[in-house]
């Protein structure tokens, strides 16, 4: 199988680190080698954050570079526009569309480019937006967002749905169980 | 078993596993997890160190002992531990010892992009280069051995994109009995010149040793291909290789970086029209190969700056052709910035307003030079701002003494700040040192430090006091503020500065995100009092923005700080907390 190429990408603190955790895991379980690459430190302040993962019979290189991203999973609008050239022609954009300004925006240097989502789209990305925040509020807590995304991105997955869901299980503390697997379906619903 | 681990974890797996008994750390990006994670394992200690000098020193007496040991440290750490690092060459060891050492080219949490693979030249240590996980678990262990059997502390090198990247391990059964009894051997361990004038042959000697090792060690192999040329590389510049070529070209995979085989690398080269050298950073084997008499193609092609990736590669080999999406719209860069609630940025607001000279340091605080406080005026390595200072005030007098702080972490400061505060009240220049304690190390994801009173392991350990430390040095005027007070912090800063001696202020409040801290209730701008002045926004709170002409304050990053409240003169922030 060739690899598949699953990107990452948030805000520093919106929780990525799980969601990479998460896939990594399942695709462990299905025999895949797996590559998921994160970069600590400096970025977790609040900076733009991104995660590789990596899928296939044999993967050499950690990253994901331009034209390569079979997926790319946004926890912000912003973000998803930053890492388009990544994409695989055919590719898809799951983003949350959720605004969270940057520091040139809020000091007043720069304008958050509010249409972005509509310029990947005039260019020929498929565009999947999800208000992943509203859906995470509405399981229990706006910090499943991130695995409303991942239920998003099981949609696309051939994969049994109760695999997802045993990953969860294996990747959440005991007491969010029941509102993570809540966040994963209404991710994988709507 | 097979494990999902990040290189850094597989390391402390594999030293665990390799029988290392002590380990004792300085964190610093991209090294620290191999720390964190060894501290799991219970039978072993492990410990944070107040800097890398004697976090290396500590692993060296364990060695002594002989126990397995080592210390791990971000590249520019190595710079602090290269004193007993050079020395060490000489004793070797007792118990094997490794020293990890993480290199960040690409800077992604660093001040510099040093190439680590320069002091195991330079001080004739051993070098082993991992480049995945798989690698750096196997790697960690046999360091133990090459350093027991060649007598020598072994230097594992990692670098981000190994440290920090994910990939499938299977480890092995942990070695048993690896202690050795401690003999007394002055010739061996007291260097003094008579014994380290007969050590430096050995040393010679074991260089020689180790190079033949090079040569027949599966630590570096040949992966032949069907291309005409043929690429010599190593760590994970081999892997962005493979992403490329596959098995088409002939590829030298090199896992021990010093010394480096001779004829090896010869014979690779013979049967090949071209040789490519694909390294990051330094020419380090380009060099060799061209000393040895290797024609290569290295750094022409390949930047010397920077990470590598399969793109950068591809691109030097003419072969970058993917399909990209291009916008139009320039995004607004999103760069790392202080928390929501942060206590350092009362502190730098004040700083700012009073445009007031200060010298940074290494820590989240540097993010303080970041607008729109842009409170910095200097940052260099760690503890420079206190030595610094000094000179500053030493070079320019009442001038600078009157208009200048230095600015460091509590972390920072036990690191090597205190020695350059010695220097301070030795010499008495009217400096003004601030240390912003938000009692742990923030930056590298919150370690304890000898100020906080916690171990590695969580446990109630010995704790420095800051106050007592600085007037035992000889500073007579040491204060304490809390920094989400801004006025007295600018009173007392005004104060310590108009000072004619040395003074400390300590700026005292813990990091928002450490568990402890419980968060208040968010506040709330109220569009009726709020005049649209921006003053709020000049404080770069990342929970402040500018909607519809007014502040508003996200409820999901505010952490009830009340700092904003102090800055608005017409009171529209607005607390709900009784």
């Amino acid at each position: 199988m060739e690899t598949k190429n699953v990107m990452i990408v948030g805000v520093g603190g919106q929780g990525s680190l799980l969601a990479s955790k998460l896939l990594g895991r399942l695709l462990v379980d299905e025999g895949y080698d797996v590559k998921v690459s994160e970069v600590h430190g400096m970025s977790q302040r609040g900076g733009s954050v991104v995660t590789y993962v990596r899928f296939g019979d044999k993967v050499y290189s950690p990253v994901i570079e331009d034209g390569e991203a079979d997926f790319i999973i946004s926890f912000e609008k912003l973000e998803a526009a930053r890492y388009v050239d990544k994409l695989k022609k055919g590719g898809t954009v799951i983003v949350n569309t959720q605004q969270i300004d940057p520091m040139p925006v809020i000091i007043g240097a720069a304008d958050y480019p509010e249409d972005v989502l509509e310029q990947m789209e005039q260019k020929g990305v498929h565009v999947d937006a999800i208000d992943a925040l509203s859906l995470a509020v509405e399981a229990g807590s706006s910090k499943a967002c991130n695995i409303v995304l991942m239920g998003r991105l099981a949609k696309y997955f051939e994969m049994d749905k109760d695999k997802w869901e045993a990953a969860i299980r294996n990747s959440v503390k005991p007491q969010f169980i029941e509102m993570n697997i809540k966040a994963f379906e209404l991710g994988y619903k709507n | 078993m097979k494990e999902l681990l990040i290189g850094n974890a597989a390391v402390a797996r594999g030293l665990y596993d390799a029988g290392c008994a002590v380990i004792s750390s300085y964190p610093g990006t991209p090294s620290t997890e191999i720390t964190e994670c060894f501290a799991k394992f219970e039978d072993a200690y492990c410990e944070w160190a107040p800097n890398e000098k004697v976090a290396t020193e500590t692993a060296f007496g364990a060695s002594l002992r002989g126990k397995r040991s080592a210390c791990c440290m971000k590249h520019v750490g190595l710079n602090v531990a290269a004193d007993p690092l050079f020395t060490m060459s000489y004793t070797g060891v007792n118990g094997g010892m490794v020293i990890c050492v993480a290199d960040d080219p690409g800077m992604h949490s660093s001040q510099n992009e040093q190439d680590s693979r320069h002091y195991a030249i330079a001080s004739k240590i051993p070098m082993l280069e991992p480049s995945n996980s798989q690698e750096s678990y196997d790697f960690a262990r046999l360091a133990f051995e090459i350093s027991e059997q060649f007598d020598t502390p072994v230097l594992l090198k990692m670098c981000t994109r190994v440290a920090h990247s994910q990939s499938i391990v299977e480890t092995r059964e942990k070695a048993t009995d690896t202690e050795k009894p401690y003999e007394k051997n002055p010739q061996k361990y007291i260097m003094a010149p008579a014994n380290a004038i007969r050590r430096h042959p050995f040393v010679e000697d074991r260089t020689k040793a180790l190079a033949d090792y090079a040569e027949t060690s599966e630590l570096n192999r040949v992966e032949k291909g069907s291309k005409d040329f043929g690429i010599i590389t190593s760590s994970t510049s081999y892997q962005y290789v493979k992403e490329i070529f596959g098995d088409d070209v002939s590829v030298l995979k090199l896992g021990m970086v010093n010394p480096l085989p001779t004829k090896l690398i010869r014979d690779f080269a013979k049967e090949l029209k071209t040789v490519y050298v694909v390294e990051e950073l330094d020419p380090i084997i380009e060099t060799h190969c061209r000393n040895i008499g290797v024609d290569v193609i290295g750094k022409e092609k390949f930047s010397i700056t920077g990470e590598f990736s399969q793109k950068t590669i591809a691109k030097a080999f003419g072969l970058d052709d993917k399909y990209s999406v291009k916008l139009e719209e320039n995004i607004p860069v999103r760069p790392p910035m202080m928390c929501a609630g942060c206590p350092h940025r009362g502190m730098f607001y004040v700083l700012s307003k009073n445009k007031i000279t200060v010298l940074g340091d290494i820590g989240c605080y540097t993010l303080g030079s970041a607008a729109p406080l842009n409170a910095l005026d200097m940052t260099l390595c760690m503890g420079a701002s206190v030595s610094g200072i000094h000179g500053f005030n030493v070079a320019g007098g009442e001038e600078t003494e009157k208009n200048t702080v230095c600015v460091i972490g509590d972390s920072t400061f036990m690191h090597s700040g205190v020695t350059g505060l010695i220097n301070i009240a030795y010499n008495q220049s009217n400096s003004t040192v601030i240390i912003l304690d938000n009692s742990i190390t923030g930056m590298t994801g919150h370690q304890q430090n000898p100020t906080t009173g916690y171990s590695i392991k969580g446990d109630p350990a010995g704790k420095v006091s800051l106050e007592k430390l600085c007037e035992s040095i000889g500073i007579n005027s040491v204060r304490v503020v809390d920094p989400y007070n801004l006025e007295e912090c600018e009173r007392v800063v005004k104060e310590e500065i108009a000072k004619d001696e040395p003074s400390v202020i300590i700026s005292r409040r813990p990091c928002v995100l450490l568990k402890y801290v419980k968060p208040k209730k968010p506040l709330k701008v109220n569009p009726e009092k709020c005049r649209s002045c921006k003053r709020c926004m000049k404080f770069g709170c990342p929970a402040i923005s500018f909607r519809d002409k007014h502040a508003v304050v996200d409820p999901t990053l505010c952490i009830g700080c009340g700092v904003c409240a102090q800055l608005c003169p017409f009171d529209a922030f607005e607390s709900e907390e009784q």
